[in-house]
Parts: structure tokens; C-alpha cells; sequence
């Protein structure tokens, strides 16, 4: 098993690999070494539908400004990255990016009849299904059933949380969910659950199932507990959870372990009142969490094996409305955030303003195409068979 | 060997209700199968006593508010809408905690869990309490009943409506949405009609809307009374005409006999037996009760394949415990926050399909704090899981919601009443209590060595030994099936 761990971490596919019942119940034996050059995605969720229009702010059209007199943000007061684009004034960060040529702004990502509610619009993003299809996987879960059938560790994906979002969610394997590497050891490592373990003879395959997660979270805190000691970070983080989880991702990557896709969310933003501050707030967290991670990153020489994205299930309406915020949307915009893109700044058109569907935005792009993009180009993964059909694929990477 | 009869009764009481109660585990040495099933009936038969718990939202209704969550335009103020959901996702609140309630106290067993398996298939999350009580109140009077008015009176509830978006569906602009969950989700199933199927019945279905009440209105205006045609058959059809036709489709009759042959019987279906009971269920025109009575008074329903290998849902699971552990939970948040961490909350399905089940509950976290739960609530553990955000409950709120949960991390546990768990016991000898505990808590064919488990119980004393072998025994995967 061994070799063909090696194999999945160059090769990217384990595909072949039979499932093999005695195998799980050890684990893993030994960490196995990281290649330079694995590819990493870090998705960070704007949970509550973040206001993409105040975030990347047309600062030289008059219809933002029509629609919104209070809560539009003049181009004085907006980072201004180029002469029709400004970013929140919390981004400060960004503006470094952008001039690095690390980040790329992609525009009108959406996709059509969009839901007006949160958790439905989030189910759809999380598993890459038509707005009126019921998914019960993730994108992220069938991408780890992709690569890795049979694996016996479901350390390829990881989120940052006490519970598992539906995205890592595969038929057969599932991503792993930690708030921390010192709190997963310890509820995972009480030593009646590890007899419980080692004593477990396999029979009736529910009830092996169910031994096979166990197993695995617990070979796989211990894993975690171990690879997140041996590099500890010197980067100063900021003592925000935005910046605990990229401080614990950070000090992961640069560890030996086999993780290609990191989770984790920020929010609430969901601004239907008093807009300004709370968006202010999450986005100095945001500003100051990333720029401390792409500093470590950059440092210790992983930051174009890395790629971060962000999104949110919905962005908001163009106009505001009579509470200072800004009611449910519909398209929105995506950052990425890495030293390999091979496209940077703004990727696409600005929203028109001008063409509107009662009032919100139209997508242009649709999200699964960045999905199939990730998974084909950085992942290198069957992006049609992880997202049934073809989408798409877009040039930044 | 064959099944013994406590773990074929205990089979039953998992599957057609939530588990044996500490009152009587001891009696179910003795009793037949068919007589317990006989007793399930029973105590099921009387129509439910309505839980009610909508405050105020009558007022709401009649100011036009129709769906808490999305209210848009109306003569409201911002502060009035804010205080009207609050109470609606108040009430809620109550509504699940109280129906819970029922799920773990009530006598009608069959019925509670039949509507709980209902409540899966006619799934619909609307923040508006008064909608809510009244599609469950509809559900379990009919849980047991026919089909056909099940299905009727669902499609007739503002719930479903306004789930559905159907107050939106009119003459010449229909909407599509409630026509196509119908075949789809509640009667058919996918495959089974076509694209045109559902366009065409979706006109069928125009006008169908409520009014301020919340009561049931057919708005002749808005309806398209044109020649449709459905599957075949063409006619100018209403709402119920298209209703009658699904209904008519064998295939209706074979959907939810699946549906519920999984749920009840085993993941796996058996294509076999499956279609002897649908035509059954059919042939006597849909009647639920008969549906089951065929199910669990069956001898293939006690097959060694279908015992004790089933995962449990997370409503299941907690409820099975309070079953056999009386107890009185130390606050209400706990009992939302662990529905919450482990993927089942009463009312907020994640969509239309309901909850998917099976293998779907399980994965390294939820499994962990499944494995923790019986040692939080008997205080050895603490809980210190946060749930994620719902923006469509919590309204952008995260920090208010966060600190209320910080506050409630402590108060997972429990007063178990243990001197009632422990009579279930009484006449067991101490050389055979073990054995005769593993045999009450679990399903399970095989599980854990006495060896490995005598390590961690205490035997300071006979009750201490009962509670820690109980604890201990329900912190295992093989608790997590039934």
C-alpha cells in the first residue's frame, strides 16, 4: 500500500486500487513524503452571501452609486486597484496581491434559477447539481471518491470545523473535520474507543463501516496531531479563528502530509442591516489572516503550489435597501490567491449594471466551470466524472 | 440460530417506533412478536392530540406574511417582521422539542415513527411555525391512514405551497416547482414521467394557493382550465384530477412501498418482496396500516440480515436512548445542538428530498460525537461541539447565536433516573448481567468482547456497574444500529 500511496501523490490517481477489507483497520503505518510541487487548494466559504459589489466596487459607475447613496463606497475611500476598480477598504492586503500578480478577481460567477435561500444555494454550490436537482454529495467528497478509492485515510481533504460540510461529502469517502489538531487528538484518542478499535473483528458490513471511519479518524488524528508539530509556523498570525485555522493549515502544508484541499468559512454575511461594519469587521479578519498566510507561504517557498479560492452562495442585491444593508442576490465574484496563476488582476468584465434581472445581477460564468477548472488543472483530476458532464475550463491556472 | 424473542421484539420496537423504554425492556422475554405488534397498534389508534405552539403568527398571517423567511413587501415594519420571525423560529423550537417529546414518551410509537418517516418524504422547510404545526398535525392523523389523503392534504398545506412556490404558479405563468416534486419525490419517482409530464400538470396545479388564514384556496381566476395532458390521459384537469392519475400509476404505489421497505426493513431492497407488497398496498387502495401490518408481521422481516444493521438517524439515536434511560435533559438548547452536530434537525430537512439516511448520517465527526453523546449526557464528557451557521435561521446573527450556544456547551448532560434503569435488571443474577445488558442495548450479531468491556466498568457497586456497562455499551459503533 505504501508504494501506491506514493503513486496517488504523483501520479494523482489511486483509482486501480482495490478495496481491501483488513487493510483499514491499521491505517497508516508511516507518513509518507510530500513531493515539492503537490498541489494544494485552500476554499475559504463566505458563509450568509457575502456583498460581492462592495467587495470588488465598481468605483466609476453611477448606477452602484444610484442604487446605493448610503452604503456605496466612494472611490476615495476604496483600495483602488485600477481606474474602474476599487477594492473594500478592509483589503488592504489584497492591493499587495494584486500588484504580485497573486490574485485574480473573477467576475458574474452564478449559475441559472438561482435560490434566494441560503442553505439551499449553498447545498447547490457544495454539490455542483442544477438548481433543481438533489445532490447528497459534495464536489470536494467525489473528488476524494475519484482519487481515492480504497485509501485508508481521509486526510486528502480537510475542514477546518466541528462538523462536516456537505462539499467533502463523498459517496464512499469523506473529508475530515477538526477545529483544531490538539482537540481532534484528544476526543478521538480516549483510549476505550482505541480498544474498542484494535478489538473489532470484521462481520455484518454496516457495523464495519462504521469501525472503518472510527479507525481512520483516529489514525488520522493521531497523523494530524503529529504533522501539525513538525513545522510550526514562525509567521505571526492574527489571534482571529480565520487566522488560527490558516496558522493550522499553514503549518500542515508545509508538514509532510497528504492533504489537497483545505475548508474552511468565514462569516456572517449576511448584511441585511448595518452593512458597513460587520462586512468591515469579517474582511480585516479575512485581510489580515491571508496576508499572514501568503507571507509564510511565500517564505518557506509553497506559495505557488498553493491556491486559495473564495466564494459565498449567493451575492446581493445591486440596490440597498432601507436598513443600511443589502437583501439576497444572486451572482458574485470569487478571489484566487496564489504565486502560479497564470492569469492575474481582474479576469473577466465587470458586472453591467445596466442589464439587470429584477434588480440583481446576470451570470456570466458559471460556478461549475471553475470547479472543473480547480479539479482538472490544479488537481488533476476527472473533472467530468467528478461533476457528471463537462464544464467549461477557464485560463488562470 | 434464530433470533431470540427479546431481540426480535427489541427489532420491532427500533424499527416501528424508537426503541425499548426502560418501563417495560424486562416483559420482552415473554411476549410474541405478533402480540407486540398487536399492542403497537393499539396504542396507536386514537387520533393524536395536536401540539401546539404557534404564538401570535395568526396576526402575522393576516398582515399577508406568508413566508416569515422571505418577507419582502407588506404594510410591516422592519422591527415587526424581526420580532415576527424570531417567535416563528421560537415556536419552532417548541415544536421539535415537544414532538421529540412525544417520539420518546408517547405510547403511539408506530404512529410517531411512521410520522417521522413522513415528515422525511413531505419534506419542506419554511420558517413559519404556524404552517409547521399544522403540516405535522395533518401528517400524524394520517400517518397510519390512507395514502391518497396523506398525499391530498400535504399538497393542499401553505407549508408545501409556499415551500413549493406554487401561490406563484398561474395561469400562463406557471411554476413548475410543486408539480414536478410531486412525481418526483412524493409519488413516482424520477424516470417515470416526462419533461412535458410536468409542465403540463404543473398548469393543472395553477390557482392552487392559501390565503391569510392559512387555509387551503383554489383561485378559479389564476387557474388554467385548459386541456392538459398527464401521462396518457388528457381532459381539462385540476390539481386533484392529476392527483388521482399519479395515484392511479402502479408505480406510485411501488415508489413509496421502496421508500419505506428501506426505511423500515433494510437499506438494501429486496426487488422480490418489494413487489409483493406494493401490489398489496395497492390493491387495498393504499392503506398504510395494512402496508405495515404486512412489513412487521412478516417472517422475513426478523431475517438475521435485517436485524441490528441499520444506522440509526440521529432523532433515533437520541431518542432511543432517552427510551431506555429516562431522564430529564438539563436544557432544551442541548437537545437542538446535538440535532444540530449531527445532521438531523426536526423541520429543517435539507431540501425538498428529506434527509438521505443510511451511510449519510456517518463521517469522522459526526460518528466521534455520536460515540461521545451517552458519556455527555451522563456527565463524564462535556459538550464542546460548535454547529455551523444557518443564515435562514439565524439571520446573519452568528455572534448572538454563538454566545447562546457557549452558554449551553455545559448543559449537555442529563439527570438520568438510574434507579429505573436498573430494575429493568432486577431478576437478572450478577454472573448473567452483563450479557443480559449488552442483550437490551444492543442489535447487533456480534460485538464487543465482555473482557475488553469488564476493563472499564465500575463495580463498586451493582448500580454502578448497570450505569457504566450501559454507558459504556452505547458509546459503541454497534449503538449506532438497530
Amino acid at each position: 500500500m505504501l508504494i501506491k500511496r506514493k503513486e496517488f501523490l504523483q501520479v494523482g490517481s489511486l483509482a486501480t486500487a482495490s478495496f481491501m477489507l483488513p487493510q483499514f483497520l491499521k491505517a497508516f503505518e508511516k507518513p509518507m513524503m510530500v513531493p515539492p510541487g503537490n498541489k494544494v487548494v485552500v476554499v475559504i466559504q463566505f458563509s450568509g452571501g457575502n456583498d460581492g459589489l462592495n467587495t470588488v466596487i465598481p468605483v466609476r459607475n453611477d448606477i452602484y452609486y444610484k442604487g446605493r447613496p448610503g452604503l456605496g463606497i466612494a472611490k476615495d475611500k476604496a483600495v483602488n486597484i485600477t481606474d474602474e476598480v476599487g477594492l473594500n477598504p478592509a483589503l488592504e492586503a489584497f492591493k499587495g496581491l494584486y500588484d504580485d500578480g497573486s490574485l485574480g478577481i473573477l467576475n458574474n460567477v452564478g449559475y441559472p434559477n438561482p435560490d434566494r435561500s441560503h442553505f439551499r444555494s449553498m447545498d447547490i454550490w457544495h454539490s455542483a447539481s442544477a438548481s433543481n436537482e438533489y445532490v447528497n454529495t459534495g464536489w470536494i467528497g467525489r473528488y476524494l471518491d475519484a482519487q481515492c478509492k480504497g485509501c485508508d485515510k481521509p486526510t486528502q481533504a480537510m475542514e477546518l470545523d466541528d462538523v462536516l460540510s456537505l462539499a467533502l461529502k463523498g459517496d464512499e469517502s469523506k473529508g475530515l473535520a477538526f477545529k483544531d489538531p490538539q482537540k481532534l487528538f484528544n476526543t478521538s484518542n480516549g483510549k476505550y474507543f482505541k480498544d474498542l478499535n484494535a478489538n473489532h473483528q470484521s462481520g455484518e458490513e454496516t457495523v464495519d463501516y462504521l469501525y472503518k471511519t472510527m479507525s481512520e479518524t483516529i489514525s488520522s488524528a493521531d497523523y494530524i496531531y503529529q504533522q501539525s508539530k513538525t513545522h510550526p509556523t514562525n509567521e505571526a498570525y492574527p489571534n482571529s479563528d480565520l487566522g488560527k485555522d490558516l496558522k493550522t493549515i499553514a503549518s500542515l502544508i508545509l508538514s509532510d502530509i497528504n492533504t489537497k484541499v483545505y475548508y474552511v468559512s468565514l462569516g456572517s454575511f449576511d448584511t441585511h442591516v448595518n452593512q458597513e461594519n460587520q462586512q468591515k469587521r469579517l474582511f480585516t479578519e479575512l485581510n489580515d489572516a491571508v496576508k499572514a498566510f501568503t507571507s509564510d507561504l511565500k517564505k518557506n517557498n509553497r506559495f505557488n503550489d498553493v491556491l486559495m479560492m473564495t466564494f459565498s452562495e449567493f451575492g446581493r442585491r445591486v440596490a440597498q435597501n432601507a436598513s443600511g444593508g443589502t437583501d439576497h442576490g444572486t451572482a458574485n465574484n470569487m478571489f484566487f490567491i496564489s504565486g502560479g496563476l497564470k492569469e492575474k488582476g481582474v479576469l473577466n468584465a465587470m458586472p453591467d449594471l445596466a442589464d439587470l434581472n429584477e434588480g440583481d445581477l446576470k451570470h456570466k460564468i458559471d460556478f461549475k466551470d471553475v470547479y472543473a477548472t480547480v479539479l482538472n488543472k490544479w488537481l488533476g483530476a476527472d473533472d467530468k466524472m467528478i461533476l457528471g458532464k463537462k464544464f467549461q475550463y477557464l485560463d488562470f491556472i | 440460530m434464530a433470533a431470540s424473542n427479546r431481540l426480535k421484539n427489541q427489532h420491532l420496537l427500533w424499527r416501528a417506533g424508537f426503541g425499548p423504554m426502560a418501563e417495560n425492556a424486562a416483559d420482552l422475554d415473554k411476549l410474541s412478536s405478533k402480540d407486540l405488534w398487536g399492542l403497537l397498534l393499539k396504542t396507536s389508534a386514537k387520533k393524536p392530540e395536536k401540539i401546539e405552539v404557534a404564538q401570535n403568527l395568526i396576526d402575522g398571517l393576516y398582515k399577508g406574511v406568508q413566508d416569515v423567511a422571505q418577507m419582502q413587501q407588506n404594510g410591516l415594519s422592519n422591527d415587526q417582521k424581526k420580532q415576527i420571525r424570531e417567535q416563528s423560529r421560537d415556536d419552532l423550537k417548541n415544536l421539535n422539542i415537544r414532538w421529540l417529546e412525544e417520539m420518546i414518551n408517547s405510547e403511539a410509537q408506530l404512529r410517531e415513527k411512521m410520522s417521522l418517516f413522513w415528515h422525511g418524504h413531505f419534506a419542506t422547510r419554511v420558517i413559519n411555525s404556524y404552517f409547521q404545526q399544522e403540516l405535522l398535525q395533518t401528517i400524524r392523523e394520517n400517518a397510519l391512514g390512507n395514502f391518497k389523503d396523506l398525499l391530498r392534504e400535504v399538497s393542499k398545506s401553505p407549508s408545501m405551497l409556499s415551500f413549493l412556490n406554487n401561490q406563484q404558479n398561474r395561469k400562463k405563468k406557471p411554476n413548475e416547482n410543486f408539480a414536478r416534486e410531486v412525481m418526483e419525490l412524493f409519488t413516482m419517482g424520477r424516470g417515470n414521467y416526462t419533461e412535458n409530464d410536468v409542465k403540463e400538470a404543473a398548469r393543472a396545479f395553477t390557482g392552487w394557493g392559501f390565503n391569510l388564514k392559512g387555509e387551503f384556496e383554489f383561485r378559479k381566476m389564476q387557474h388554467d382550465d385548459d386541456s392538459k395532458t398527464v401521462l396518457g390521459k388528457t381532459g381539462n384537469f385540476t390539481g386533484d384530477d392529476v392527483l388521482d392519475i399519479l395515484l392511479e400509476q402502479k408505480q406510485t404505489a411501488k415508489f413509496i412501498t421502496k421508500k419505506i421497505y428501506r426505511y423500515f426493513v433494510n437499506d438494501k431492497a429486496d426487488d422480490a418482496k418489494v413487489e409483493w407488497l406494493s401490489n398489496r398496498f395497492y390493491q387495498n387502495g393504499y392503506d398504510i396500516k395494512k402496508l405495515m401490518e404486512d412489513i412487521f408481521t412478516s417472517d422475513w422481516f426478523y431475517e438475521e440480515k435485517n436485524i441490528g444493521t441499520k444506522i440509526k438517524s440521529p432523532i433515533e439515536l437520541i431518542a432511543g436512548i432517552r427510551r431506555l434511560l429516562p431522564m430529564e435533559m438539563e436544557n432544551d438548547q442541548a437537545q437542538l445542538l446535538f440535532q444540530k452536530t449531527l445532521g438531523q434537525i426536526l423541520f429543517y430537512p435539507p431540501n425538498v428530498a428529506g434527509w438521505p439516511g443510511g451511510k449519510n448520517w456517518i463521517d469522522s465527526s459526526s460518528l466521534m460525537l455520536r460515540l461521545r453523546i451517552p458519556q455527555i449526557l451522563s456527565a463524564n464528557d462535556i459538550m464542546d461541539i460548535m454547529p455551523k451557521v444557518d443564515d435562514d435561521v439565524q439571520g446573519g446573527m452568528m455572534e448572538m447565536a454563538a454566545k447562546k450556544i457557549k452558554e449551553v456547551t455545559r448543559g449537555g448532560t442529563a439527570k438520568i433516573d438510574w434507579v429505573l434503569a436498573a430494575k429493568i435488571f432486577e431478576a437478572t443474577s450478577r454472573e448473567k448481567l452483563l450479557q443480559k445488558i449488552a442483550d437490551t442495548v444492543l442489535q447487533t450479531k456480534g460485538h464487543v468482547p465482555d473482557t475488553l468491556l469488564e476493563k472499564y466498568l465500575n463495580n463498586a457497586s451493582r448500580e454502578n456497574f448497570i450505569k457504566s456497562a450501559i454507558i459504556n455499551l452505547m458509546s459503541t459503533p454497534e449503538y449506532q444500529l438497530c
